[in-house]
């Protein structure tokens, strides 16, 4: 992945990872990215110490569950911006299977939808070519003071802020 | 629960009806205005292409139609206080045309607006606590539901809580603003459903159980457009701490599944269908257990603090029958015809719901004019605690007038021509903006709506007819409704010119079904002398007392062939 990536505060995070084809050689080294397919199919004790996987939209991310504990990073794509499926494969990551490494926006989304990815579970985004990094920071600081305060603070509607963990992430 | 004694309704919250906003909310209102607004300086400095615009103004309700923009401001579950009706009134007269239409999914549209100006608006709604969020967009859209909510007799439960619980659930929700496709939900209270929930992605009836508590009975996977399709009950019964839970799992499953390889097969109910309705209903009880019960649970104390957010009207102790309203309806005939088709039953003794008819004969169905805006806000204070109702007929309602009110209340609505006595009869027709607005219509459908009116304006002979619900929709997207319409009519491309399909039967009530073809499409100018016909038919073959759905019910779709060879 040799685009650049951003962490969930935008701020522009070194990424060593490398996506590998279900047809290519395994490498010898480094941080690898391999579709479900090829993760499943590969025998446990042979795969690689830092490993991710990307998901595409249709994909289960309950298929990964038996494997999750090894992952690093989970990749969720976005092939356009239009198609939410990633926000839903990021919660149920998170929420069903209590996923704690890195889950990584790939593809086509945009700085209006950094906030809602962030409360969904997203902790990094591989950023598209052209995009600034400064937009996607400038999301973050309107919402600065917001998310500082005390729950009943927030500018959230009272079901949020009496509710707190309903659909907020 | 300490949260909720601290945030107590805001002081001089007089006005019923309507959720209470507080500091937080109209922060939050406010930060979305900024935002907007320097998108919109983005745009019209070129920085932003149209295509990048788009999605912006699209979660705006901004939407780019065949002559101008049109803005679609929300209006919940279509309750409006006379404070927030007197801004749209002020809305449509400095930065419209000097009026509104009112639409099916209880909203209201302004259709000559300025990009320039739309900031200036969202910022004048917004000092009344309105805006136009997701009101388009492949997201949850506007909540519906019964224009007599919290008034009707019939009721079981109040579902405005429950509304208000879903508005504020859905709104800004991370999860769900990038479904296949749009997404509706509506809920009644009322066993006669009055808000179409079987014609909705999700249609929520409020209820309660042998005990007496209130819950819910989940219906899915209905809706008109290309494909009509009747919802199908997919839970009998949720308890009120579940709602939350339920419908995240609808929509997880939903937003995982629904279809996005085809525009036109990704609703929620082709993926029913394709699914099977038991099979659809075992995937969100799936996902439904697999959420965890305390996490999304919707406790009694916070369902309690939002229901202390809408003002109760202080209703007075009157007895059942007014002497004042027997008297007028023997000594005036006109008011006596005005009542019998504008008034609904109302739960507290005494006083009774009004519709006030919008579409006047020969006029635009749904369309308000400031000025009628301003006088029904006035009237609204004066005789029914400053509340108003925006019914999905796209008529106006005042919820709870005093009998004894009525007759005085007729007489002002009189001159501005908003006392059409014609609620629920032949001319009181659904119509969506069709090809005179609309960018995506094949056909007119306002014209062919006033040719109607007028052919049928002899307000005897509406009345002799009885209730009858005619929808117009001038496409296939199915805005006016037409395939629920008792009569429908669809305007379609006939080798390009307009033509209009006439399909019998539908109804949008408990009951809802979808109308059958009658024949052939016909141009314009043959419709009224067509539905004539029909109408004639029904005249002549019904028994006493028959209304005309329940005759073709009986009599079937031949009986009224013979209309179409003309």
């Amino acid at each position: 992945m040799a685009e650049k990536v951003i962490d969930a505060t935008a701020e522009v995070i070194a990424s060593d990872w490398t996506l590998v084809p279900d047809e290519a050689p395994w490498p010898d080294s480094g941080a690898v990215i391999v579709t479900p397919a090829r993760l499943l199919a590969t025998p446990p004790a042979t795969l690689p110490q830092r490993l991710g996987v990307v998901l595409a939209p249709a994909d289960q991310p309950d298929a990964l569950a038996p494997l999750l504990h090894r992952l690093a990073l989970v990749a969720v794509s976005f092939p356009r911006f239009r198609d939410g499926r990633g926000f839903t494969q990021a919660r149920r990551l998170r929420e069903f299977h209590g996923f704690a490494g890195d889950i990584r926006a790939v593809g086509h989304v945009l700085p209006d939808q950094f906030l809602a990815l962030l409360r969904c579970g997203v902790t990094s985004v591989a950023l598209a070519e052209g995009q600034q990094e400064a937009v996607w920071r400038a999301v973050l600081a309107l919402r600065a003071g917001h998310d500082s305060a005390a729950p009943d603070q927030r500018r959230l509607p009272l079901l949020r802020r009496l509710a707190a963990p309903i659909a907020v992430a | 629960m300490d949260g909720i004694t601290s945030l107590r309704p805001p002081a001089g919250g007089a006005e019923t009806g309507i959720y209470h906003y507080d500091t937080l909310d109209r922060a939050f209102l406010a930060e979305r205005i900024a935002v907007f607004r320097e998108q919109v300086a983005r745009r019209l400095s070129g920085a932003l292409s149209e295509e990048e615009f788009k999605p912006l103004r699209l979660m705006n309700g901004l939407y780019l139609q065949l002559h101008a923009y049109m803005l679609r401001v929300a209006i919940p579950y279509g309750i409006l206080s006379a404070t927030q009706l007197r801004r749209l009134a002020h809305v449509a007269r400095v930065y419209d045309r000097d009026y509104g239409h009112f639409t099916t999914r209880q909203n209201i549209q302004f259709n000559w607006i300025k990009l320039e100006q739309v900031p200036d608006i969202l910022a004048a709604l917004a000092e009344v606590d309105i805006h136009a969020i997701q009101t388009s967009g492949n997201c949850i859209r506007n909540v519906t539901t019964d224009q007599f909510a919290g008034a009707a007799a019939d009721e079981l439960v109040d579902p405005r809580v429950y509304a208000e619980i879903l508005r504020q659930w859905s709104t800004d929700h991370p999860e769900f603003a990038f479904l296949p496709r749009k997404f509706k939900i509506a809920l009644t209270g009322s066993p006669q459903d009055r808000a179409a929930i079987k014609l909705h992605d999700i249609g929520v009836l409020t209820t309660r159980n042998a005990q007496g508590e209130p819950g819910f009975t989940i219906y899915v996977g209905g809706g008109l457009g290309r494909t009509p399709v009747i919802g199908v009950k997919i839970r009998d019964w949720l308890p009120v701490q579940d709602l939350l839970r339920y419908m995240e799992a609808i929509l997880r499953v939903y937003n995982a599944m629904g279809r996005r390889d085809n525009l036109y097969k990704a609703r929620i109910k082709i993926l029913v269908r394709e699914t099977g309705a038991a099979k659809f209903a075992e995937l969100v009880e799936q996902e439904f257990a697999a959420l965890s019960g305390d996490r999304f649970a919707l406790p009694p104390e916070v369902v309690a603090a939002i229901g202390a957010r809408f003002g109760a009207p202080r209703f007075a102790e009157l007895p059942a029958q007014s002497e004042a309203f027997a008297r007028a309806l023997a000594e005036d005939a006109a008011f006596a015809r005005w009542a019998r088709t504008s008034l609904h039953p109302h739960r507290v003794p005494g006083y009774a719901s009004v519709t006030i008819s919008l579409k006047p004969i020969g006029g635009i169905p749904g369309d308000a004019t400031s000025a009628q805006m301003d006088l029904v806000a006035d009237l609204a204070d004066r005789y029914s605690f400053g509340e108003i109702r925006v019914a999905h007929e796209q008529n106006l309602v005042l919820a709870h007038v005093r009998q004894d009110d009525l007759h005085a209340l007729w007489q002002a609505l009189h001159a501005p021509g908003i006392a059409t006595p014609n609620v629920g009869l032949v001319t009181d027709i659904i119509a969506c903006p069709g090809l005179d607005y609309c960018d995506l219509a094949n056909a007119r459908s306002i014209p062919i709506a006033q040719a109607i009116s007028a052919r049928f304006a002899d307000l005897a002979r509406q009345h002799e007819i009885g209730e009858l619900h005619l929808n117009i929709s001038g496409c296939i997207n199915a805005c006016a409704h037409h395939h629920v319409g008792h009569i429908g009519i669809l305007g379609v491309d006939k080798h390009g010119s307009e033509a209009y399909q006439i399909t019998l039967g539908g109804a949008a009530d408990e009951h809802a079904s979808l109308g059958q073809l009658l024949g052939a499409a016909v141009p314009a100018e043959a419709v009224p002398d067509l539905i004539e016909r029909v109408i004639g038919i029904y005249l002549a073959q019904r028994v006493p007392g028959e209304r005309f759905i329940d005759c073709y019910r009986r009599l079937g779709m031949a009986a009224f062939k013979e209309a179409a060879r003309g």
